[in-house]
């Protein structure tokens, strides 16, 4: 008896430690970004592996009022907030209709999302960076704005549609049985029931958005249009023996990352992972 | 009824934009050299110069090679998901650190991770203070290694995800045939791998076709931040290979790779679809 109780002991040790090292491993960059960002650039080259022992300011204060930081910031902002919004409605409404409309051809629509979810944007990348030359529209957001609607909505879609399979069918029926136009159905029955699922589905798609890099790199190549992420890939190459500088601008673009997964972290765990669930 | 047309035709009509449109241009471009002003049909030269240039030949090796990624991710992230299967004290919040690197901006991590491997780095000054000096490697900078280090940086960030899937795959097992092993007196091992891994068997299963499409297609970002495809094109991939040529001004070239990158990307769509319904039907 007493062995056993060892062994489960010896069991449960081993257990918690093989993932204390996991986590730490896990945690470590982000240790080494944020004490990286408050030390003076001086005192990291002296020891890259040192401790914040005096912190300091400087280098976050140099990102956010001497370098297009802020601008770049703003720009990731409104690029994810209208590339979401538009593709969220979009979606809503072909799920709506997909589900509840059973419209002729809904089964290829689905599957035919479904398969566009796992195409690689490099692929179209080249087409569309020439349709966006031709309609003058590279270096400014939209260009940006436009593609990444489009990329999101199968994405959308489907998750959208596994949501909408879960509210009962008589439910709808009923009410357009009384009278209410498919609008009014999705806009009163249809959407309130449809809060946490939209909401995880925003909270996918802009974080896919905010951390996108290939294709705002190939179309915003203009200093004052580039998002936080095609701005930091710059920063990289213009600051190479200046590394608080550059953490910092790395700890700015992790940190509404990080507030948003703290706040909700449920939402993460489930949207990120329903490209796999039943 | 009319209305179902009109509400799925926004989602159709941009996904014929954004997907349909550039597929059939960028095949027709791949039979096309020189600007896009005044393309020039050359069959399938692309393809051939593609083929026998050396620099591409190292970054389709390269995604082959990160297809080792796979195994380490999926075991290590099977081995945490039992354990953390086993209702450990603490087993959420481990789970929300384990996944936390998944959401994270791979550009911002990517050059966390360039500054601790690059010569004078982090890990090698923390190797030379340990006196373990002789394990310090140029981690980018050396050709070998550097491919091995995008490695790194795609299973940590990746880890997280795999680990997520597993773990929701176990707790939706029907606790029964657990008890029954117990019961039948199977130990700890004898229960994780003849009883619990099993039964997960169609989930791994689709985790891999999915880890294989994004080792093959998605690493453009890892790639682009810690080593830039280099030193020369030691740690380039096939993304990267068509970024470079699109930015030299070779369409043609750039997208003879995009066309067969789509080829594998499509076949490995085709099998994730497949085993996507073997898993939903088992």
């Amino acid at each position: 008896m007493r062995t056993t109780a060892r062994h489960g002991l010896v069991r449960l040790l081993s257990q918690h430690a093989f993932l204390l090292i996991i986590c730490l491993s896990a945690l470590y960059p982000l240790w080494f970004i944020a004490s990286t960002a408050i030390r003076s650039n001086a005192a990291y080259q002296l020891d890259p592996t040192g401790f914040p022992r005096h912190p300091t300011l400087g280098a976050l204060r140099t990102i956010l009022f001497h370098q297009p930081l802020p601008r770049w910031m703003w720009n990731s902002f409104l690029v994810t907030v209208s590339s979401v919004a538009v593709s969220t409605f979009v979606a809503l409404l072909a799920a709506y209709a997909a589900v509840f409309g059973r419209f002729r051809g809904h089964r290829i629509f689905l599957s035919t999302s479904v398969a566009l979810m796992i195409v690689p944007p490099v692929t179209l990348l080249i087409p569309m960076f020439v349709f966006m030359v031709n309609a003058g529209i590279v270096n400014h957001l939209q260009s940006v704005i436009i593609f990444y609607t489009g990329l999101l909505i199968p994405f959308a879609v489907f998750f959208m549609t596994g949501f909408f399979r879960t509210i009962p069918q008589e439910l709808i029926e009923a009410a357009a049985s009384e009278g209410a136009g498919p609008f009014t159905v999705f806009r009163r029955i249809v959407l309130p029931l449809s809060g946490a699922a939209s909401f995880t589905l925003i909270v996918v798609q802009a974080i896919w958005v905010w951390n996108e890099l290939l294709i705002a790199l190939v179309f915003l190549q203009n200093e004052s249009s580039r998002t936080l992420m095609s701005g930091l890939a710059q920063f990289q190459g213009r600051f190479v023996t200046n590394e608080p500088l550059v953490l910092s601008g790395a700890l700015i673009s992790i940190l509404p990352v990080v507030v948003l997964y703290l706040s909700g972290q449920r939402f993460f765990v489930r949207g990120l992972t329903a490209g796999i669930g039943k | 009824m009319l209305w179902p047309y009109l509400y799925a035709a926004p989602a159709v009509g941009a996904m014929a934009f954004a997907f349909g449109f550039p597929l059939v241009q960028v095949v027709r471009d791949s039979f096309y050299a020189g600007s896009f002003d005044s393309p020039i049909w050359v069959g399938l030269d692309n393809y051939r110069g593609v083929l026998a240039d050396p620099a591409f030949r190292e970054s389709l090796l390269n995604n082959m090679k990160l297809l080792l990624t796979v195994p380490v991710m999926l075991g290590l992230g099977l081995a945490i998901a039992l354990v953390l299967n086993d209702r450990i004290r603490g087993g959420r919040h481990y789970q929300a650190i384990v996944f936390l690197p998944y959401v994270l901006p791979a550009t911002a991590i990517g050059i966390a991770f360039s500054f601790v491997l690059q010569e004078n780095g982090v890990l090698n000054t923390a190797l030379r203070k340990a006196h373990l000096g002789v394990l310090a490697q140029d981690w980018l900078g050396n050709s070998h290694l550097a491919i091995g280090s995008v490695g790194a940086l795609v299973v940590w960030q990746q880890l997280g995800f795999a680990v997520v899937v597993f773990t929701a795959a176990l707790l939706a097992l029907p606790p029964e045939t657990a008890e029954a092993a117990r019961i039948d007196g199977a130990g700890w091992w004898q229960l994780q791998l003849r009883v619990l891994v099993p039964q997960i068997r169609p989930i791994i299963e689709l985790l891999t076709v999915i880890q294989v499409i994004t080792v093959i297609s998605w690493v453009f970002n890892y790639v682009y931040v810690l080593t830039s495809g280099g030193p020369g094109y030691s740690s380039s991939v096939m993304e990267l290979y068509i970024w470079r040529s699109f930015s030299n001004g070779s369409n043609g070239t750039a997208a003879s790779v995009a066309v067969m990158l789509l080829g594998m990307a499509g076949v490995l769509i085709g099998l994730s679809l497949w085993v996507r319904r073997q898993a939903i039907a088992g």
